[in-house]
C-alpha cells in the first residue's frame, strides 16, 4: 500500500492533464462556458437568500445571512459534487481500467480536484462579498490548512466509495439521499452556535460539522474558537484518507474484471 | 538475444458474483459487518491454466485459438491490466498494448488534447510527446482535424488516431489485439508496414488474432490456446495445421449431428413430394418423401479412408454410398445424387437413367456406390440430395437436404467449381510463386 502511495506521486502529470480535461470538458460547448462554475453557486444562493431572508425572515442570528450561506455552500457543493460523482467513475470510465493499463486511483483523484477547481473559481466572488461587507479577518491565512482538511478528507470518502460502487450499483442511489440528510446535518444553511446543545452534541459527530464552522470562522467572524475540533478532524481525515485507500488499495484487482 | 517475456505456470481465474441480488447482499454485508468478506466471489472461470511460454527478444510471436479459448485475457495479463492469479509473468521493457484503440478518448475535446493525455495514459511524458506530435498526426492522416473535437471524428479516424498514439509509445514489446481487423484496406496495410518495421528494429510482438495468414506470414513462433490451456506450441505453420485439424474436427461433429437430426426429424413423414413449380433455390427446404418401396436407409460421403466424413479438402476423393432396402422385387429404378450450394444453386446432378443404366431388378439390401476421383468444389457448405424413383419419376425415396458436408481449402478462390489448373508466366513476367504451404 505505501508504494502504490508513492506511485500516486508519479501520476501527477497524469492527475494534472486529466483535472484540466475534465474541466475543459465540462463547460464545452456551452455559451457561458467556465461562468458557469460562478453562476451555480450564485443561483443556489439566490433560493436559499429568499427563502430564509424573505420567507422566514430571522430564523438565524447572523448578518448578512446571504454571506453566511455562501461561506457554507461553496465548500460543500465541493464535497457533495466530489462524492456523487466518485460513485461512478470507475464504471464510467470502464474501458480504461479494462483496456489500458491505467491505475485506478487516479480516478477519484481526479473528480476531487477536478471539484476542488471550481471551488477555487468560486472564490474570488465570496471574496468579493466579504471586502464589500467589510469582512477580512487575519484569520484568512488559516484557511488553506481548513481547504486541505476538506481534501484530505474527502479523498478518502472518495476513495471509499468509488471502491464500493463497483461492487454495489445501490450505493450511487443510496448515495443521494445520504447526501440530503447529510446537507442537513451540516451547518450550512443555520449557524452551529444557533442550535442547542443537545442537537449540537450530535452533530459533533458529522465530519463536515467542523470542517464547515473552520470556514464560517476563518473566513466571517475571524475567531479560532474551534481549533481544538479542527485539530481533532486534521487527525481524523488523516484516518479518513487511509482507511478508504486502504479500502480502494485491497479490491484494486477487482477492477478490470467487474467495471 | 534475452528473454522479452517470460511466463511461467499462468493460471487466471474470473470471480462471478453474478447472481447475487446486489441490494439484499449490501444489506445483509452492513448487517454482519462483513463487508470485505461478502466481496468474495461464489465460483469461479477458469480462463489460463498452466501457460508457459518465453518470447525472445525481437521475434514475433502469434496466439491463436478460438472465441473464448483466452487469448485476450493473456494479453491482459501481460499488458498489467490484470494480475495473474497463480503463476509468474515477467516483462523485460516498455509494454504497449493494441487491445482497444483509443481507449480513454474523451469525446469532448480536440484530438490534439486527446493525444497528449492518451500518451500520458500510455507512460510516455509531455515531452516525448511533443517530440513525435507531428509523426502521430501524419500517421494518423488527421492533419486537418487535429483540433477538432474526438466525437465528430469518424470511426475510422477514430481508431487511426488510437493506433497511431500507441505505436508511437516506442514500446519494447507490443500486443496486439485483433486491431488489424478494423480499418479499410489501406490503414491495415500502412498498421502491417508498420509492424514489419518493429521487427526489422528488433522489438518484440505479441500479436493475437484469427487470421492464420497473418500467423504464417509474420510469426517466428506461435502457440494455439484452447480452453485456457497451450494445445500446441512451436512453429507457426505447424501450430496453424494443428488448429485448422481440430477446426475441422469440430465442422465434423456438428454436420454429422446436425445430418442425424435432419434424418430422424423426416425418418416417417408422408409419400407426396412437394409441387415441382416451387423449385426455385431460395425454397429447398429440408425434405423426405415417397413410398418407401426402395429406401435409401442410409447416404453417407465417404473419404479417400473409405469412412464416413463430413469435411473434405478441395480436390479431395469422395464416394457417395447408399445403402439400399427394398420390401420385394422391383423391376423400375433409377437412383440419383444432387450437390447443392448453400444458397439452393444446383453444383452437380446426376442418375443413372441420365447416363442411360437400364435397370433390371433389385430385392433386398445392397449398396450403391458412386465414386468421384476429385471433388472440385470451392469453399463452402454444401447438400447432398440423394433419391430413388421410378423413371417415370415415381419416387421411393427422395431425400432433399439432408446431408451437408463442407469444403475446405486454404486458397480463398471464388464461384463454385475449381477445375484443376495452373498458371504459366513467359519469361519476361518476374513473378513470385505462393510460398509452399
Amino acid at each position: 500500500m505505501l508504494k502504490n502511495l508513492t506511485n500516486l506521486f508519479r501520476y501527477r502529470v497524469l492527475i494534472h492533464s486529466l483535472v484540466v480535461r475534465e474541466l475543459k470538458a465540462r463547460y464545452r460547448g456551452s455559451v457561458l462556458g467556465f461562468f458557469w462554475s460562478f453562476i451555480n453557486p450564485l443561483l443556489q444562493l439566490l433560493i436559499y437568500t429568499f427563502v430564509f431572508a424573505y420567507v422566514l425572515p430571522g430564523r438565524f442570528q447572523v448578518e448578512p445571512y446571504p454571506l453566511f450561506l455562501f461561506t457554507g455552500i461553496l465548500p460543500w457543493t465541493w464535497f457533495s459534487s466530489s462524492i456523487l460523482e466518485s460513485s461512478n467513475v470507475l464504471i464510467t470510465s470502464g474501458n480504461l481500467i479494462k483496456k489500458i493499463m491505467f491505475p485506478a486511483e487516479v480516478l477519484p483523484f481526479v473528480v476531487v480536484l477536478s471539484n476542488m477547481a471550481h471551488f477555487f473559481l468560486g472564490l474570488p466572488i465570496l471574496f468579493a462579498f466579504l471586502i464589500y461587507y467589510g469582512k477580512i479577518h487575519w484569520t484568512l491565512v488559516f484557511l488553506p490548512a481548513v481547504v486541505l482538511l476538506q481534501l484530505v478528507f474527502s479523498l478518502g470518502v472518495c476513495l471509499f466509495f468509488s471502491a464500493l460502487a463497483v461492487h454495489f450499483r445501490d450505493v450511487q442511489n443510496i448515495l443521494a439521499n445520504l447526501l440530503m440528510l447529510w446537507f442537513f446535518s451540516s451547518p450550512v444553511i443555520y449557524p452551529y452556535l444557533d442550535i442547542s446543545p443537545s442537537i449540537q452534541r450530535w452533530l459533533n459527530y458529522n465530519p463536515m460539522t467542523h470542517i464547515l464552522v473552520g470556514y464560517h470562522q476563518t473566513l466571517l467572524t475571524g475567531s479560532l474558537g474551534h481549533w481544538p475540533w479542527l485539530l481533532a478532524m486534521s487527525v481524523g481525515s488523516v484516518v479518513t484518507f487511509l482507511v478508504g485507500y486502504a479500502f480502494f488499495d485491497r479490491l484494486r484487482d477487482t477492477y478490470a474484471e467487474e467495471v | 538475444m534475452g528473454i522479452a517475456v517470460r511466463v511461467s505456470d499462468l493460471t487466471k481465474l474470473y470471480q462471478r458474483y453474478a447472481h447475487r441480488k446486489q441490494f439484499r447482499t449490501l444489506k445483509s454485508a452492513l448487517l454482519k459487518g462483513n463487508l470485505i468478506g461478502e466481496l468474495r466471489p461464489d465460483e469461479t472461470f477458469t480462463a489460463l491454466s498452466g501457460v508457459t511460454f518465453n518470447v525472445w527478444e525481437g521475434s514475433t510471436f502469434a496466439v491463436i485459438g478460438r472465441n473464448g479459448s483466452g487469448k485476450s485475457s493473456l494479453l491482459k495479463v501481460l499488458a498489467g491490466i490484470t494480475k495473474p492469479t497463480m503463476g509468474e509473468v515477467e516483462v523485460n521493457g516498455r509494454v504497449s498494448a493494441l487491445i482497444e484503440l483509443g481507449a480513454g478518448f474523451h469525446p469532448e475535446i480536440s484530438g490534439r488534447e486527446n493525444v497528449f493525455i492518451n500518451g500520458i495514459m500510455l507512460g510516455l511524458s509531455k515531452r516525448e510527446i511533443s517530440e513525435r506530435f507531428d509523426e502521430i498526426v501524419d500517421f494518423a492522416e488527421l492533419e486537418e482535424f487535429i483540433d477538432a473535437p474526438v466525437k465528430n471524428y469518424s470511426s475510422g479516424m477514430y481508431m487511426r488516431l488510437g493506433f497511431a498514439v500507441a505505436i508511437h509509445v516506442n514500446p519494447d514489446v507490443l500486443l496486439i489485439d485483433e486491431v488489424l481487423a478494423v480499418g479499410d484496406q489501406e490503414f491495415v496495410h500502412k498498421c502491417l508496414d508498420k509492424i514489419s518495421e518493429f521487427r526489422r528494429r528488433g522489438k518484440t510482438i505479441i500479436l493475437v488474432t484469427h487470421s492464420l495468414g497473418l500467423v504464417e506470414k509474420l510469426a517466428d513462433e506461435a502457440i494455439w490456446l484452447d480452453g485456457g490451456k497451450i494445445q500446441v506450441r512451436g512453429d507457426p505453420k505447424k501450430v496453424v495445421d494443428a488448429y485448422l485439424a481440430q477446426v475441422t474436427s469440430r465442422e465434423e461433429e456438428a454436420l454429422a449431428a446436425a445430418e442425424e437430426q435432419a434424418v430422424a426429424e423426416f425418418a416417417a413423414l408422408p409419400e407426396a413430394g412437394p409441387a415441382l413449380d416451387e423449385e426455385s433455390p431460395s425454397q429447398r427446404e429440408k425434405g423426405r418423401w415417397g413410398s418407401r418401396e426402395v429406401e435409401i436407409a442410409e447416404a453417407a460421403l465417404l473419404g479417400p479412408d473409405g469412412e464416413p466424413r463430413h469435411v473434405f479438402d478441395t480436390g479431395d476423393p469422395v464416394t457417395v454410398r447408399l445403402r439400399i432396402k427394398s420390401s420385394g422385387t422391383i423391376k423400375d429404378f433409377v437412383f440419383g445424387i444432387g450437390i447443392f450450394s448453400a444458397d439452393g444453386v444446383c453444383c452437380y446432378g446426376t442418375n443413372t437413367d441420365i447416363e442411360e443404366f437400364v435397370p433390371l431388378s433389385l430385392s433386398g439390401e445392397g449398396e450403391v456406390r458412386l465414386v468421384l476421383d476429385r471433388l472440385d468444389l470451392v469453399e463452402g457448405t454444401y447438400f447432398l440430395d440423394v433419391a430413388a424413383h421410378q423413371r417415370d419419376g415415381y419416387p421411393f425415396d427422395y431425400h432433399r437436404s439432408l446431408h451437408a458436408f463442407r469444403v475446405n481449402s486454404r486458397v480463398k478462390d471464388l464461384g463454385i467449381y475449381r477445375p484443376a489448373h495452373r498458371w504459366e508466366f513467359s519469361s519476361n513476367i518476374s513473378i513470385k510463386p505462393p510460398s509452399d504451404r
